[in-house]
């Protein structure tokens, strides 16, 4: 079974046994025992439905990933690199093909090139899954990528053997100055990421994404490859000591706790006057209409 | 002089007494106060909003008064070095650095921050509330114009004041606002560009702006709001508080509590009650993280920079303006202008002059003291919705990006929906009030006609059904209502008068026995099988003489 999800295998085992355990019968006792385990066995069918269902959407989805066009990529695991560049073009073929054309060359109104954008690019894009694209809209979304790791790697070892380009980096991808990199971060980013990366609004239906599911490799190749609306970040405009500085300052805000209380979405005023509106003024007018019933 | 049992008034006996004798000795003050104390105010609970307001302030200047120790109006720049640390060796303003220290390095300076953010919010949020009561119960009309005036100031006041205090903290986000700012000055034909000059002493952002807000903040606009406040108050009194239209009330009484000791105990129970709000908001919901937003540098600038919620209208005005550059004898006149300036400048004055309009179109000079019910002034009451309305899309076109990124929307398509909503939706919304206003006053002639409608379907000899109506009086031959509408509420269904006997007081747990309710309900109910048989309908089907139709009882008065 050439799966692309090998954790959901997992959870599908998780279920049955579930399934098993909660649909085994108690041995009968006294009788208060019994009672008990008259409500103790209704509670368990139940458990037992929810768990069969689970298992049964579990089944479903993997089920569909197997007949799914697309992911059903051959399973050659491949040591040496022309081999990768082989299963890379494979999956090219298969899904990138109709609008990245038969040569890199890009397709008009549908694809650009990719001779040269190197596998920064094609780690970006497909590892957030917004390749391959669902259809042609503003922006394409992220959700969970269709290929599973080796064959991102397969991926990219193609792209990058024909042009080559912007490869992935390596080290600790935080090793860098957190202050500067806040200083970076507001004068590159913030004017569509948001001061606390949440993301903001372009024109049009894009977007700036939120940074906030983004790992470290993400946004090292987001900046180096500039996908959809972002400008790209060279290594001559911010050297890989500013991005790996933006980087760690990025990830030690997001991971910081909030020391004035909720942090309401960290979005700034619009959430702060929604707040007072609602709960502030909203309670304050229950204040007042109880304290009217006491007339 | 020992059987002198009962004192003379002039000699008190008490510790207190004595002590309050020797100051009226000195500063008679006795019968002011004894008027004062028994000054009588009407009870409703939205005569409490404006005292929201007055809470709010008070917070407001407690709490900045703690801020001012801390805090270091400077825009000298300095190397911050506190405990923050994605900020550690950054270059800031003085006035950011002490906001810093104040937040993390002061005891209680964070929460005491976040008080005096969050009342400045409700602030304003309570004069707007309160303003709008005034308005839609005609509250402002003559004689009270002279306060609907001071009203206007007020809010105009504290939405400066409001500007004033975000501006403080040299924060990015801040700074942004105080750019936008700029450039509305620099909008403004013919003087633009020298309003633009003094206020900044020179070129954006200058060094001096900070050090001028900050007096303007803790001292100018704060005394002349105090100020107001007192002279609205004085008007006030002086003028009696109004009251809605009911039983036994009048255009030349007051009903209403006592300023000693029932208000009084209810004034602050409120302000204890508008305190634990602002302290829970404060304690438990970050607002300004300045720290997240970093210092102020004009290079830089954030998605998403708005403006607190009472400049949002502002704001949402610059943003659907469409791109107009218009040349007028020689001036450039930027779009801005109208967005910024333009929109709040026509507001505010049709705001502050809508007494005398009103007066002039309706020809109404008399004084009134009691309120009006919304309904009873349609006209008015949709000019409020209408402004309201677009008060409304301004306003949410002022977050537009928040809400196109939140809820997946474009960009643009907010904005055209700012600038079509704007035109189209207060029209309909005058018409829609208008009509609802209409449609609420019939109801209220159909039920002192008809009585109300008790649900109790009957069925006549001739096979007929009818449903049995309440009526709230007496009734003419034809079985009609003949009360007519005085102004006040009127009730609509059978639970309003009694129909669905006492209720049982408390708030979460019953402060009365139970048992007592029982009792007079049992004894109601054993009184009307006794006049069970004494029963005739109408041909309408209505009880003779009204009554409780549901038993089919004598007639009663309305009880409330």
């Amino acid at each position: 079974m050439s799966t692309t999800n090998p954790s959901s295998e997992a959870s599908v085992d998780d279920h049955r046994g579930l399934r098993a355990r909660f649909g085994r019968r108690p041995v009968a006792g006294s009788p208060a025992a019994a009672a008990r385990d008259r409500r103790r066995s209704k509670q368990r069918r139940r458990l037992a439905n929810v768990a069969g269902l689970m298992a049964a959407l579990v089944l479903t989805g993997v089920g569909y990933s197997v007949v799914a066009p697309g992911a059903s990529a051959a399973d050659d695991s491949t040591g040496t690199a022309s081999n990768a560049v082989e299963a890379g073009q494979e999956l090219y073929t298969r899904s990138c093909i109709t609008c990245h054309g038969a040569n890199l060359e890009g397709v008009e109104d549908r694809g650009p090139s990719l001779i040269g954008v190197g596998e920064a690019a094609v780690y970006f894009q497909v590892h957030t899954g917004r390749m391959p694209l669902v259809r042609q809209e503003a922006q394409a979304p992220e959700r969970a990528p269709l290929f599973s790791e080796e064959e991102i790697e397969q991926l990219m070892a193609y792209i990058q053997a024909n042009g080559g380009g912007p490869a992935i980096p390596s080290g600790d991808l935080r090793d860098g100055d957190l202050a500067a990199g806040g200083e970076l971060f507001r004068l590159n980013c913030a004017q569509c990421h948001n001061f606390t990366g949440e993301g903001g609004a372009l024109s049009s239906g894009k977007r700036a994404p939120s940074l906030q599911e983004a790992s470290d490799l993400v946004i090292y190749t987001a900046m180096l490859s500039g996908p959809e609306n972002m400008p790209v970040f060279g290594d001559n405009q911010l050297t890989p000591e500013d991005k790996r500085a933006i980087i760690n300052y990025v990830q030690t805000i997001k991971e910081q706790a909030d020391p004035g209380g909720a942090g309401i979405g960290r979005v700034g005023p619009v959430a702060e006057g929604l707040v007072m509106w609602t709960v502030g003024m909203g309670s304050l007018l229950f204040g007042i209409f109880w304290m009217g019933t006491k007339a | 002089m020992a059987t002198n049992t009962v004192p003379a008034p002039e000699q008190p006996k008490t510790l207190a007494g004595k002590a309050a004798l020797e100051v009226d000795d000195r500063i008679p003050i006795a019968g002011w106060l004894r008027r004062t104390m028994n000054k009588v105010f009407p009870d409703h609970w939205s005569f409490l909003l404006g005292e929201i307001a007055l809470y709010a302030f008070v917070i407001l200047l407690l709490s900045g008064t703690y801020l001012t120790f801390f805090f270091d109006a400077s825009m000298r720049e300095v190397v911050y070095e506190g405990s923050y640390a994605p900020l550690r060796g950054v270059d800031v303003s003085a006035a950011y650095d002490s906001t810093l220290a104040l937040s993390f390095d002061v005891r209680g300076g964070l929460f005491i921050r976040q008080v005096h953010h969050w009342a400045a919010l409700l602030f304003v949020a309570a004069i707007c509330v309160h303003l709008l009561r005034i308005f839609f119960t005609g509250a402002f009309r003559r004689p009270r114009e002279t306060n609907w005036f001071i009203g206007v100031a007020l809010l105009v006041l504290a939405m400066l004041e409001g500007f004033a205090g975000y501006t403080l903290p040299d924060d990015l986000l801040s700074g942004t606002g105080l750019r936008i700012f700029s450039a509305v000055f620099l909008s403004i034909p013919v003087i633009g560009t020298w309003v633009y000059f003094t206020v900044f002493g020179g070129d954006f952002p200058g060094e001096l702006i900070i050090g001028r807000l900050y007096i303007l903040h803790v001292l100018v606009i704060p005394a002349i709001i105090l100020a107001l406040i007192a002279l609205h108050l004085t008007v006030l009194i002086k003028q009696k508080h109004t009251q809605f239209p009911g039983a036994g009330r009048t255009e030349h009484n007051v009903v209403g509590n006592r300023l000693f000791p029932t208000f009084a105990g209810k004034a602050t129970a409120l302000f204890f009650i508008v305190f634990g709000v602002c302290a829970a908001l404060g304690g438990l919901v970050q607002i300004n993280p300045i720290w997240l937003i970093g210092p102020y540098n004009p290079a830089q600038v954030s998605s998403g920079s708005q403006p607190d919620w009472y400049i949002g209208f502002v704001d949402g005005g610059s943003r659907i303006m469409p791109p107009w550059e218009i040349e007028l004898w020689g001036y450039h006149i930027p779009p801005v202008l109208w967005g910024a300036l333009g929109i709040p400048g026509v507001m505010f004055t049709v705001m502050a002059l809508y007494p005398i309009i009103e007066r002039k179109l309706t020809g109404d000079t008399a004084s009134h003291h009691l309120l009006q019910r919304p309904r009873d002034v349609p006209v008015r009451t949709a000019l409020g919705a209408m402004a309201l309305t677009a008060y409304i899309v301004l306003w949410i076109s002022g977050g537009n990006d928040v809400i196109a990124e939140k809820f997946d929307i474009s960009l643009n398509a907010m904005t055209w929906f700012g600038r079509i909503g704007f035109i189209l939706l207060p029209p309909i919304a005058y018409w829609m009030t208008y009509r609802i206003c209409l449609g609420l006053q019939r109801h209220d002639r159909e039920v002192l006609e008809h009585g109300i409608e008790t649900g109790v379907i009957r069925r006549l000899p001739n096979g007929e059904f009818i449903e049995v109506h309440q009526p709230l009086g007496p009734v003419d031959d034809h079985g009609h209502g003949v009360l007519s509408y005085g102004g006040a509420s009127v009730p609509k269904r059978m639970n309003h008068v009694g129909g669905a006997r006492r209720a049982i007081k408390g708030f979460f747990r019953p402060i009365e026995d139970p048992a007592e309710v029982q009792r007079q309900a049992e004894q109601e109910a054993r009184g009307l099988e006794a006049e069970e048989a004494s029963r005739e309908l109408t041909r309408s089907g209505r009880p003779a003489e009204g009554g409780r139709p549901s038993a089919g009882g004598r007639p009663r008065e309305p009880r409330d």
